[in-house]
Protein backbone atom coordinates (compact mmCIF):
# COMPACT_ATOMS: atom_id res chain seq x y z
CA UNK A 1 0.00 0.00 0.00
CA UNK A 2 1.06 3.57 -0.71
CA UNK A 3 0.73 5.74 1.97
CA UNK A 4 0.65 9.78 1.65
CA UNK A 5 2.95 9.95 3.91
CA UNK A 6 5.46 7.47 5.19
CA UNK A 7 8.10 8.57 8.11
CA UNK A 8 11.15 5.65 9.10
CA UNK A 9 12.63 6.20 11.98
CA UNK A 10 13.29 9.69 12.07
CA UNK A 11 15.78 11.76 13.97
CA UNK A 12 16.78 15.71 14.28
CA UNK A 13 19.24 16.48 16.31
CA UNK A 14 20.43 20.46 16.10
CA UNK A 15 23.61 22.43 16.09
CA UNK A 16 23.47 23.05 19.69
CA UNK A 17 23.20 19.09 20.60
CA UNK A 18 18.99 19.24 21.47
CA UNK A 19 17.09 16.39 19.97
CA UNK A 20 14.02 17.30 18.84
CA UNK A 21 13.11 14.06 17.08
CA UNK A 22 13.80 10.83 18.49
CA UNK A 23 13.71 8.33 15.89
CA UNK A 24 9.59 8.66 15.11
CA UNK A 25 8.18 6.69 12.49
CA UNK A 26 4.08 7.75 11.20
CA UNK A 27 2.12 6.45 8.31
CA UNK A 28 -0.49 8.53 6.96
CA UNK A 29 -2.91 6.85 4.58
CA UNK A 30 -4.39 8.39 1.49
CA UNK A 31 -7.33 10.81 1.67
CA UNK A 32 -7.07 10.45 5.99
CA UNK A 33 -7.55 13.80 7.60
CA UNK A 34 -5.09 13.81 10.04
CA UNK A 35 -3.94 15.41 13.46
CA UNK A 36 -0.25 15.68 15.22
CA UNK A 37 -0.76 16.90 18.07
CA UNK A 38 1.55 17.72 21.21
CA UNK A 39 2.94 20.39 23.32
CA UNK A 40 4.92 23.22 22.60
CA UNK A 41 8.52 22.31 21.63
CA UNK A 42 7.25 18.60 21.01
CA UNK A 43 8.70 18.00 17.98
CA UNK A 44 5.73 18.76 15.58
CA UNK A 45 7.11 21.75 13.75
CA UNK A 46 10.48 19.75 13.32
CA UNK A 47 8.31 16.88 12.12
CA UNK A 48 6.76 18.89 9.32
CA UNK A 49 9.95 20.98 8.56
CA UNK A 50 11.28 17.96 7.73
CA UNK A 51 8.69 16.43 5.74
CA UNK A 52 8.84 20.07 3.88
CA UNK A 53 12.95 20.09 3.77
CA UNK A 54 12.83 23.33 5.72
CA UNK A 55 14.73 20.99 7.77
CA UNK A 56 17.55 19.08 7.24
CA UNK A 57 17.11 14.98 8.63
CA UNK A 58 19.48 13.61 10.67
CA UNK A 59 18.40 10.25 10.00
CA UNK A 60 15.55 8.04 9.08
CA UNK A 61 13.48 8.20 5.92
CA UNK A 62 10.52 10.15 4.53
CA UNK A 63 8.43 9.50 1.71
CA UNK A 64 5.60 11.08 0.24
CA UNK A 65 3.19 8.87 -1.92
CA UNK A 66 6.15 6.85 -2.19
CA UNK A 67 8.59 9.42 -3.70
CA UNK A 68 11.82 8.99 -0.92
CA UNK A 69 12.69 12.75 0.02
CA UNK A 70 16.06 11.47 -0.66
CA UNK A 71 15.88 10.01 -4.21
CA UNK A 72 12.73 12.03 -5.69
CA UNK A 73 12.67 14.89 -4.07
CA UNK A 74 11.16 16.90 -6.76
CA UNK A 75 8.50 15.09 -6.98
CA UNK A 76 7.57 14.75 -3.69
CA UNK A 77 7.42 18.58 -3.48
CA UNK A 78 5.20 18.68 -5.98
CA UNK A 79 2.63 16.25 -4.02
CA UNK A 80 2.41 18.55 -1.23
CA UNK A 81 1.09 22.18 0.04
CA UNK A 82 2.46 23.89 3.14
CA UNK A 83 0.73 25.99 5.04
CA UNK A 84 3.09 27.16 8.23
CA UNK A 85 2.80 28.23 11.30
CA UNK A 86 4.30 31.78 10.96
CA UNK A 87 2.73 34.49 7.92
CA UNK A 88 5.72 33.83 5.89
CA UNK A 89 4.92 35.59 2.53
CA UNK A 90 6.42 39.18 1.52
CA UNK A 91 4.22 41.66 3.02
CA UNK A 92 4.99 43.79 0.58
CA UNK A 93 3.86 41.58 -2.56
CA UNK A 94 0.30 42.03 -3.66
CA UNK A 95 -2.42 39.52 -2.33
CA UNK A 96 -2.70 38.04 -5.94
CA UNK A 97 0.90 38.20 -6.98
CA UNK A 98 1.92 36.10 -3.80
CA UNK A 99 -0.42 32.98 -4.90
CA UNK A 100 0.42 33.53 -8.81
CA UNK A 101 4.39 33.55 -7.55
CA UNK A 102 4.28 29.88 -6.26
CA UNK A 103 2.29 28.54 -8.67
CA UNK A 104 5.17 30.11 -10.92
CA UNK A 105 7.70 28.04 -8.54
CA UNK A 106 6.13 24.92 -9.40
CA UNK A 107 6.28 25.35 -13.07
CA UNK A 108 2.84 26.98 -13.46
CA UNK A 109 2.20 29.39 -16.62
CA UNK A 110 1.30 32.06 -15.57
CA UNK A 111 -2.07 32.52 -17.66
CA UNK A 112 -3.71 28.94 -16.18
CA UNK A 113 -1.72 30.47 -12.50
CA UNK A 114 -3.66 33.76 -12.87
CA UNK A 115 -7.20 31.63 -13.07
CA UNK A 116 -6.30 29.26 -10.34
CA UNK A 117 -5.75 31.85 -8.02
CA UNK A 118 -9.08 33.87 -8.79
CA UNK A 119 -10.31 30.60 -8.19
CA UNK A 120 -9.05 30.05 -5.22
CA UNK A 121 -8.76 33.53 -3.73
CA UNK A 122 -12.64 33.55 -4.26
CA UNK A 123 -13.12 30.41 -2.60
CA UNK A 124 -11.62 31.72 0.52
CA UNK A 125 -13.47 34.87 0.48
CA UNK A 126 -10.39 37.02 -0.43
CA UNK A 127 -10.85 37.91 -4.34
CA UNK A 128 -11.49 41.66 -2.98
CA UNK A 129 -8.34 41.97 -1.51
CA UNK A 130 -6.50 40.93 -4.68
CA UNK A 131 -4.85 44.16 -5.26
CA UNK A 132 -4.10 44.85 -1.25
CA UNK A 133 -0.61 44.57 -0.26
CA UNK A 134 -0.69 41.19 1.64
CA UNK A 135 0.92 43.11 4.50
CA UNK A 136 -2.74 44.99 4.99
CA UNK A 137 -5.03 41.92 5.67
CA UNK A 138 -6.12 41.15 9.04
CA UNK A 139 -4.83 37.94 10.95
CA UNK A 140 -7.55 35.71 9.52
CA UNK A 141 -7.04 36.73 5.93
CA UNK A 142 -3.56 35.74 6.19
CA UNK A 143 -4.40 32.58 7.00
CA UNK A 144 -6.53 31.97 4.19
CA UNK A 145 -4.07 33.56 1.73
CA UNK A 146 -1.37 30.71 3.34
CA UNK A 147 -4.33 28.47 2.37
CA UNK A 148 -4.51 29.46 -1.18
CA UNK A 149 -0.75 29.89 -1.66
CA UNK A 150 -0.30 26.02 -1.11
CA UNK A 151 -2.80 24.70 -3.09
CA UNK A 152 -2.52 26.79 -6.52
CA UNK A 153 -0.90 24.03 -7.56
CA UNK A 154 -3.28 21.49 -6.32
CA UNK A 155 -1.18 19.37 -4.14
CA UNK A 156 -2.38 15.64 -3.00
CA UNK A 157 -1.26 16.15 0.49
CA UNK A 158 -1.70 19.05 3.00
CA UNK A 159 0.18 19.91 5.58
CA UNK A 160 -1.28 23.01 7.78
CA UNK A 161 0.99 23.74 10.79
CA UNK A 162 -1.45 25.32 13.28
CA UNK A 163 -3.74 26.79 10.48
CA UNK A 164 -6.48 28.47 13.01
CA UNK A 165 -3.81 30.12 15.75
CA UNK A 166 -5.35 33.48 16.27
CA UNK A 167 -8.56 32.97 13.95
CA UNK A 168 -11.42 34.18 15.48
CA UNK A 169 -14.30 31.20 16.13
CA UNK A 170 -16.86 32.15 13.00
CA UNK A 171 -13.19 32.21 10.71
CA UNK A 172 -12.24 29.22 12.64
CA UNK A 173 -15.55 27.27 11.89
CA UNK A 174 -15.17 28.83 7.67
CA UNK A 175 -12.08 27.36 7.60
CA UNK A 176 -13.30 23.66 8.77
CA UNK A 177 -15.97 23.65 6.56
CA UNK A 178 -13.46 24.79 3.49
CA UNK A 179 -11.01 21.83 4.73
CA UNK A 180 -13.38 19.51 5.08
CA UNK A 181 -14.56 19.89 1.61
CA UNK A 182 -11.12 19.84 0.34
CA UNK A 183 -10.33 16.62 2.01
CA UNK A 184 -13.66 14.91 0.74
CA UNK A 185 -12.46 15.75 -2.63
CA UNK A 186 -9.29 13.86 -2.41
CA UNK A 187 -6.80 15.77 -0.19
CA UNK A 188 -4.80 13.85 2.43
CA UNK A 189 -4.30 16.79 5.09
CA UNK A 190 -2.47 16.20 8.02
CA UNK A 191 -2.96 19.02 11.24
CA UNK A 192 -1.28 20.29 14.00
CA UNK A 193 -3.07 22.13 16.03
CA UNK A 194 -3.87 23.25 19.82
CA UNK A 195 -7.45 23.16 19.97
CA UNK A 196 -8.39 20.14 20.46
CA UNK A 197 -12.19 20.28 19.23
CA UNK A 198 -10.43 20.96 16.06
CA UNK A 199 -8.63 17.83 15.66
CA UNK A 200 -11.71 16.01 17.25
CA UNK A 201 -14.23 17.16 14.77
CA UNK A 202 -11.91 17.10 11.66
CA UNK A 203 -9.37 14.48 11.74
CA UNK A 204 -9.95 10.36 11.51
CA UNK A 205 -6.39 9.61 12.65
CA UNK A 206 -4.19 11.00 15.34
CA UNK A 207 -0.70 10.78 16.56
CA UNK A 208 0.71 12.86 19.86
CA UNK A 209 3.93 13.98 20.20
CA UNK A 210 5.85 14.25 22.77
CA UNK A 211 9.48 15.16 23.58
CA UNK A 212 10.39 14.13 20.29
CA UNK A 213 9.05 10.36 20.26
CA UNK A 214 5.39 9.01 19.26
CA UNK A 215 3.55 8.35 22.66
CA UNK A 216 0.01 7.71 20.89
CA UNK A 217 -1.14 7.02 17.33
CA UNK A 218 -4.44 5.19 16.48
CA UNK A 219 -7.97 6.07 14.87
CA UNK A 220 -9.60 9.19 16.31
CA UNK A 221 -12.43 6.69 17.41
CA UNK A 222 -10.36 4.29 19.10
CA UNK A 223 -8.63 6.08 20.86
CA UNK A 224 -11.59 8.39 22.76
CA UNK A 225 -13.15 5.39 23.37
CA UNK A 226 -10.22 4.59 25.57
CA UNK A 227 -11.69 7.84 28.05
CA UNK A 228 -12.76 6.06 31.00
CA UNK A 229 -14.61 9.16 32.49
CA UNK A 230 -16.44 12.19 31.54
CA UNK A 231 -17.30 15.57 33.56
CA UNK A 232 -20.51 17.24 32.92
CA UNK A 233 -20.81 20.27 34.95
CA UNK A 234 -24.77 20.87 35.99
CA UNK A 235 -26.11 24.60 36.37
CA UNK A 236 -29.00 24.60 39.09
CA UNK A 237 -31.81 27.04 39.10
CA UNK A 238 -31.38 27.49 43.19
CA UNK A 239 -28.28 27.79 45.29
CA UNK A 240 -27.48 24.55 47.22
CA UNK A 241 -25.25 23.96 50.62
CA UNK A 242 -23.81 20.81 49.38
CA UNK A 243 -23.59 18.12 46.61
CA UNK A 244 -26.69 16.13 46.04
CA UNK A 245 -26.27 12.15 46.66
CA UNK A 246 -27.15 10.01 43.50
CA UNK A 247 -26.22 6.52 44.36
CA UNK A 248 -23.37 5.09 42.07
CA UNK A 249 -22.43 8.06 40.73
CA UNK A 250 -19.93 11.26 42.37
CA UNK A 251 -21.09 14.46 42.99
CA UNK A 252 -19.56 17.47 43.35
CA UNK A 253 -20.63 21.23 44.70
CA UNK A 254 -18.09 23.71 42.64
CA UNK A 255 -20.05 26.60 43.85
CA UNK A 256 -23.72 26.97 45.05
CA UNK A 257 -25.21 26.52 41.88
CA UNK A 258 -22.82 24.20 39.52
CA UNK A 259 -22.35 20.79 40.45
CA UNK A 260 -19.52 18.55 38.45
CA UNK A 261 -21.12 14.99 37.92
CA UNK A 262 -18.22 12.83 36.49
CA UNK A 263 -19.55 9.54 35.03
CA UNK A 264 -17.84 6.35 34.21
CA UNK A 265 -17.72 4.45 31.10
CA UNK A 266 -21.27 3.08 30.24
CA UNK A 267 -22.97 5.10 33.00
CA UNK A 268 -25.45 7.39 31.67
CA UNK A 269 -26.99 11.04 32.86
CA UNK A 270 -30.34 10.03 32.37
CA UNK A 271 -30.12 8.78 36.33
CA UNK A 272 -28.87 11.91 37.63
CA UNK A 273 -31.66 13.84 36.26
CA UNK A 274 -34.24 11.49 37.98
CA UNK A 275 -32.71 11.38 40.61
CA UNK A 276 -31.99 15.47 41.22
CA UNK A 277 -35.64 16.25 39.84
CA UNK A 278 -36.86 13.59 42.92
CA UNK A 279 -35.02 15.54 45.39
CA UNK A 280 -36.37 19.15 43.85
CA UNK A 281 -33.34 20.13 42.21
CA UNK A 282 -33.92 22.20 38.77
CA UNK A 283 -31.25 22.12 36.17
CA UNK A 284 -31.05 24.99 34.07
CA UNK A 285 -28.06 23.82 31.77
CA UNK A 286 -25.41 21.26 31.19
CA UNK A 287 -21.67 21.53 29.65
CA UNK A 288 -19.00 18.86 29.36
CA UNK A 289 -16.18 20.31 31.35
CA UNK A 290 -13.62 19.89 28.92
CA UNK A 291 -13.29 18.50 25.32
CA UNK A 292 -12.60 14.70 25.64
CA UNK A 293 -9.79 14.64 23.48
CA UNK A 294 -7.99 17.65 25.93
CA UNK A 295 -8.98 15.69 28.63
CA UNK A 296 -7.09 12.45 27.50
CA UNK A 297 -4.06 14.31 25.73
CA UNK A 298 -3.11 16.06 28.39
CA UNK A 299 -3.56 12.67 30.54
CA UNK A 300 -0.90 11.05 28.23
CA UNK A 301 0.91 13.95 28.05
CA UNK A 302 1.61 13.79 32.11
CA UNK A 303 1.84 10.06 32.11
CA UNK A 304 4.85 10.69 29.57
CA UNK A 305 6.32 13.01 31.75
CA UNK A 306 6.14 10.94 34.65
CA UNK A 307 7.53 8.12 32.74
CA UNK A 308 10.71 9.83 31.65
CA UNK A 309 11.51 11.10 35.52
CA UNK A 310 11.18 7.59 36.16
CA UNK A 311 13.56 6.36 33.59
CA UNK A 312 16.12 9.48 34.30
CA UNK A 313 15.49 9.07 38.29
CA UNK B 1 10.32 19.81 -13.24
CA UNK B 2 10.62 19.82 -17.40
CA UNK B 3 12.71 22.09 -19.04
CA UNK B 4 9.40 24.46 -19.43
CA UNK B 5 8.63 24.13 -15.80
CA UNK B 6 12.22 25.27 -14.68
CA UNK B 7 11.60 28.04 -17.11
CA UNK B 8 8.97 29.23 -15.53
CA UNK B 9 10.10 28.80 -12.28
CA UNK B 10 13.40 31.34 -13.12
CA UNK B 11 11.36 33.43 -14.94
CA UNK B 12 8.79 34.06 -12.11
CA UNK B 13 11.92 35.07 -9.85
CA UNK B 14 13.33 37.59 -12.60
CA UNK B 15 9.97 39.21 -13.18
CA UNK B 16 9.37 39.70 -9.28
CA UNK B 17 13.11 40.43 -9.03
CA UNK B 18 12.45 43.26 -11.49
CA UNK B 19 9.40 44.19 -10.19
CA UNK B 20 11.05 45.10 -6.83
CA UNK B 21 13.80 47.14 -7.67
CA UNK B 22 11.58 48.79 -10.18
CA UNK B 23 8.86 49.94 -7.36
CA UNK B 24 11.57 51.30 -5.08
CA UNK B 25 12.99 52.80 -7.90
CA UNK B 26 13.36 55.75 -5.80
CA UNK B 27 15.91 53.77 -3.94
CA UNK B 28 17.51 51.53 -6.19
CA UNK B 29 17.84 53.30 -9.11
CA UNK B 30 17.87 57.39 -8.11
CA UNK B 31 20.33 57.58 -6.02
CA UNK B 32 23.02 55.80 -7.83
CA UNK B 33 22.35 58.17 -10.84
CA UNK B 34 22.85 61.13 -8.53
CA UNK B 35 26.12 60.43 -6.71
CA UNK B 36 27.54 59.63 -10.58
CA UNK B 37 26.64 62.79 -11.31
CA UNK B 38 28.22 64.67 -8.55
CA UNK B 39 31.25 62.20 -9.44
CA UNK B 40 31.16 63.51 -12.75
CA UNK B 41 30.57 67.69 -11.97
CA UNK B 42 33.54 67.02 -9.15
CA UNK B 43 35.86 65.04 -10.08
CA UNK B 44 35.75 65.24 -13.87
CA UNK B 45 34.95 68.29 -14.12
CA UNK B 46 36.32 71.10 -11.28
CA UNK B 47 39.26 68.83 -10.25
CA UNK B 48 39.72 67.13 -13.52
CA UNK B 49 40.12 69.88 -15.58
CA UNK B 50 43.37 70.36 -13.58
CA UNK B 51 44.43 67.36 -13.26
CA UNK B 52 44.99 66.94 -16.83
CA UNK B 53 45.35 63.51 -18.97
CA UNK B 54 45.46 60.27 -17.21
CA UNK B 55 46.65 57.51 -19.56
CA UNK B 56 46.58 59.24 -23.05
CA UNK B 57 42.88 60.63 -22.48
CA UNK B 58 41.40 63.53 -20.34
CA UNK B 59 40.70 62.25 -16.85
CA UNK B 60 36.92 63.23 -17.37
CA UNK B 61 36.98 60.58 -19.93
CA UNK B 62 39.36 58.61 -18.02
CA UNK B 63 37.11 57.81 -15.00
CA UNK B 64 33.77 57.13 -16.86
CA UNK B 65 34.67 53.86 -17.28
CA UNK B 66 35.52 53.31 -13.72
CA UNK B 67 32.51 54.82 -12.44
CA UNK B 68 30.15 52.99 -14.71
CA UNK B 69 31.76 49.73 -13.23
CA UNK B 70 31.64 51.09 -9.79
CA UNK B 71 27.95 51.58 -10.47
CA UNK B 72 27.31 47.98 -11.52
CA UNK B 73 29.10 46.75 -9.14
CA UNK B 74 27.40 47.93 -5.99
CA UNK B 75 24.09 47.68 -7.76
CA UNK B 76 24.51 43.95 -8.58
CA UNK B 77 25.06 43.39 -5.16
CA UNK B 78 23.24 45.43 -3.43
CA UNK B 79 20.55 44.08 -5.39
CA UNK B 80 21.06 40.02 -4.71
CA UNK B 81 21.89 41.23 -0.49
CA UNK B 82 18.92 43.06 0.34
CA UNK B 83 16.63 41.18 -1.87
CA UNK B 84 17.69 37.56 -0.76
CA UNK B 85 18.54 38.92 2.96
CA UNK B 86 14.70 40.12 3.09
CA UNK B 87 13.07 37.13 1.27
CA UNK B 88 15.06 35.14 4.40
CA UNK B 89 14.29 37.22 6.96
CA UNK B 90 10.52 37.35 6.29
CA UNK B 91 10.45 33.60 5.58
CA UNK B 92 9.54 33.65 2.01
CA UNK B 93 11.94 32.01 1.25
CA UNK B 94 10.64 28.76 2.40
CA UNK B 95 7.96 29.37 -0.80
CA UNK B 96 10.91 28.66 -3.07
CA UNK B 97 12.37 26.10 -1.17
CA UNK B 98 9.06 23.77 -0.36
CA UNK B 99 8.48 23.97 -4.40
CA UNK B 100 10.48 21.60 -6.61
CA UNK B 101 12.43 24.27 -8.00
CA UNK B 102 16.09 22.94 -8.11
CA UNK B 103 18.28 25.46 -6.16
CA UNK B 104 20.61 26.45 -9.43
CA UNK B 105 17.19 27.97 -10.76
CA UNK B 106 16.82 29.49 -6.86
CA UNK B 107 20.52 31.07 -7.60
CA UNK B 108 20.65 31.97 -11.21
CA UNK B 109 16.92 34.22 -10.79
CA UNK B 110 18.27 36.12 -7.68
CA UNK B 111 21.37 36.72 -9.93
CA UNK B 112 19.70 37.48 -12.88
CA UNK B 113 17.65 40.11 -10.80
CA UNK B 114 21.59 41.99 -9.82
CA UNK B 115 22.86 41.53 -13.17
CA UNK B 116 19.29 43.50 -14.70
CA UNK B 117 19.60 46.00 -11.82
CA UNK B 118 23.36 46.40 -12.74
CA UNK B 119 22.53 46.68 -16.11
CA UNK B 120 20.05 49.22 -15.63
CA UNK B 121 21.78 51.47 -13.50
CA UNK B 122 25.01 50.94 -15.25
CA UNK B 123 22.90 51.98 -18.75
CA UNK B 124 21.35 55.30 -16.77
CA UNK B 125 24.74 56.49 -16.03
CA UNK B 126 26.23 55.47 -19.07
CA UNK B 127 23.72 57.84 -20.53
CA UNK B 128 24.59 60.57 -18.01
CA UNK B 129 27.97 60.85 -19.29
CA UNK B 130 27.48 61.86 -21.96
CA UNK B 131 26.10 65.02 -21.11
CA UNK B 132 29.78 65.57 -19.56
CA UNK B 133 32.34 64.01 -22.02
CA UNK B 134 31.89 62.15 -25.05
CA UNK B 135 32.43 58.26 -24.88
CA UNK B 136 33.80 56.44 -27.87
CA UNK B 137 33.21 52.66 -28.32
CA UNK B 138 36.76 50.69 -28.71
CA UNK B 139 35.10 47.35 -28.65
CA UNK B 140 31.71 46.82 -27.84
CA UNK B 141 32.03 43.06 -27.05
CA UNK B 142 34.64 43.35 -24.67
CA UNK B 143 32.46 45.97 -22.96
CA UNK B 144 29.09 43.62 -22.71
CA UNK B 145 31.54 40.60 -21.84
CA UNK B 146 32.68 42.55 -18.76
CA UNK B 147 29.79 44.23 -17.86
CA UNK B 148 28.01 41.01 -17.66
CA UNK B 149 30.73 38.90 -16.12
CA UNK B 150 31.64 41.48 -13.35
CA UNK B 151 27.24 42.25 -12.86
CA UNK B 152 27.07 38.20 -12.34
CA UNK B 153 30.39 37.97 -10.24
CA UNK B 154 28.95 40.40 -7.81
CA UNK B 155 25.71 39.32 -7.57
CA UNK B 156 27.10 35.82 -6.42
CA UNK B 157 28.72 37.78 -3.78
CA UNK B 158 26.00 39.39 -2.82
CA UNK B 159 24.21 36.28 -2.25
CA UNK B 160 26.80 34.50 -0.44
CA UNK B 161 27.04 37.54 2.02
CA UNK B 162 23.12 37.43 2.34
CA UNK B 163 23.06 33.72 3.27
CA UNK B 164 25.32 34.49 6.11
CA UNK B 165 23.57 37.87 7.27
CA UNK B 166 21.90 37.39 10.27
CA UNK B 167 20.75 40.71 10.92
CA UNK B 168 19.97 43.90 8.45
CA UNK B 169 23.42 45.41 9.78
CA UNK B 170 25.22 41.98 8.29
CA UNK B 171 24.28 43.07 4.76
CA UNK B 172 25.66 46.68 4.82
CA UNK B 173 29.52 45.32 5.93
CA UNK B 174 30.87 44.28 3.52
CA UNK B 175 29.73 46.81 1.17
CA UNK B 176 30.98 49.64 3.44
CA UNK B 177 34.32 48.04 4.45
CA UNK B 178 35.08 45.34 1.79
CA UNK B 179 33.66 46.74 -1.63
CA UNK B 180 33.56 50.17 -1.55
CA UNK B 181 37.70 50.52 -0.46
CA UNK B 182 38.44 48.33 -3.28
CA UNK B 183 36.52 49.88 -5.48
CA UNK B 184 38.12 53.11 -4.50
CA UNK B 185 41.45 51.22 -4.91
CA UNK B 186 40.74 49.35 -8.32
CA UNK B 187 41.53 51.83 -10.51
CA UNK B 188 38.83 53.84 -11.14
CA UNK B 189 40.21 57.42 -10.39
CA UNK B 190 44.30 56.51 -11.72
CA UNK B 191 46.12 54.24 -13.58
CA UNK B 192 48.36 51.92 -11.39
CA UNK B 193 51.02 53.61 -13.50
CA UNK B 194 51.60 55.81 -10.73
CA UNK B 195 51.78 54.09 -8.27
CA UNK B 196 55.20 53.06 -6.82
CA UNK B 197 56.01 49.73 -7.60
CA UNK B 198 55.36 48.12 -4.75
CA UNK B 199 51.55 49.67 -4.57
CA UNK B 200 51.03 48.32 -8.18
CA UNK B 201 51.67 44.93 -7.33
CA UNK B 202 49.38 44.79 -4.22
CA UNK B 203 46.88 46.63 -6.30
CA UNK B 204 47.07 43.70 -9.06
CA UNK B 205 46.05 41.10 -5.90
CA UNK B 206 42.55 43.63 -6.27
CA UNK B 207 39.91 41.66 -8.53
CA UNK B 208 38.27 45.32 -9.39
CA UNK B 209 41.07 46.39 -10.94
CA UNK B 210 40.58 43.66 -13.25
CA UNK B 211 37.20 44.68 -14.40
CA UNK B 212 37.49 48.12 -14.40
CA UNK B 213 40.17 48.47 -16.48
CA UNK B 214 38.90 45.48 -19.13
CA UNK B 215 35.61 47.49 -19.34
CA UNK B 216 37.88 50.22 -19.56
CA UNK B 217 39.62 48.83 -23.00
CA UNK B 218 36.49 48.81 -24.15
CA UNK B 219 35.51 51.95 -24.34
CA UNK B 220 38.81 54.06 -24.74
CA UNK B 221 41.47 51.08 -26.06
CA UNK B 222 43.88 51.39 -23.13
CA UNK B 223 44.59 49.21 -20.13
CA UNK B 224 46.63 48.71 -17.24
CA UNK B 225 46.12 44.54 -17.71
CA UNK B 226 46.17 42.50 -20.31
CA UNK B 227 42.18 42.06 -20.88
CA UNK B 228 42.64 38.36 -21.66
CA UNK B 229 44.06 38.10 -18.24
CA UNK B 230 41.55 40.29 -16.89
CA UNK B 231 38.63 37.82 -18.42
CA UNK B 232 40.28 34.81 -17.04
CA UNK B 233 40.16 36.02 -13.73
CA UNK B 234 36.56 37.12 -13.58
CA UNK B 235 35.84 33.77 -14.96
CA UNK B 236 37.52 31.71 -11.94
CA UNK B 237 36.36 34.14 -9.12
CA UNK B 238 32.55 33.33 -11.12
CA UNK B 239 33.07 29.91 -11.01
CA UNK B 240 34.47 29.68 -7.69
CA UNK B 241 31.61 32.06 -6.04
CA UNK B 242 28.76 30.02 -8.40
CA UNK B 243 29.99 26.49 -6.68
CA UNK B 244 30.39 27.82 -3.37
CA UNK B 245 26.95 29.19 -3.74
CA UNK B 246 25.76 26.01 -4.64
CA UNK B 247 27.39 24.31 -2.04
CA UNK B 248 25.60 26.66 0.43
CA UNK B 249 21.91 25.93 -1.26
CA UNK B 250 22.60 22.06 -1.18
CA UNK B 251 23.44 22.11 2.22
CA UNK B 252 21.29 24.71 3.25
CA UNK B 253 24.03 26.64 5.73
CA UNK B 254 22.24 29.53 6.48
CA UNK B 255 19.06 28.85 4.87
CA UNK B 256 17.63 25.40 6.28
CA UNK B 257 17.27 24.61 10.02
Amino acid sequence: MTYALEINQLHKIYDNGFEALKGISLKVEEGDFFALLGPNGAGKSTTLGVVCSLVNKTKGSVKVFGHDLDIDVSKAKCLMGVVPQEFNFNMFEKVQDVVVQQAGYYGIARDEALRRTEQLLKQLSLWDKRDDASRNLSGGMKRRLMIARALVHRPKLLILDEPTAGVDIELRRSMWEFLTRINEQGTTIILTTHYLEEAENLCRNIAIIDQGDIIQNSPMRELLKTINTETIVLELQKPLAQAPQVQGYRLLLVNDTYIEVILNQGQDINSVFVALSAAGIQVTSMRNKTNRLEELFVNLVTSNKTDLKGVSA
Amino acid sequence: MSSYEIYIAYSTIVRKEIQRFMRIWVQTLLPPSIIMVLYFIIFGNLIGSRIGQMGGFDYMQFIVPGLIMMSVITNSYGNVVSSFYSTKYQGSLDEMLVSPMPNWVILAGYVTGGVARGLAVGTIVTSLSLFFTQLEIYNFGIIVLVVLMTSILFSLGGFVNAVFANSFDDISIVPTFILTPLTYLGGVFYSIDLLPDFWAGMSQLNPILYMVNAFRYGILGVSDIQVGYALLVISVFIIALFSYCMYLLNTGKGIRK
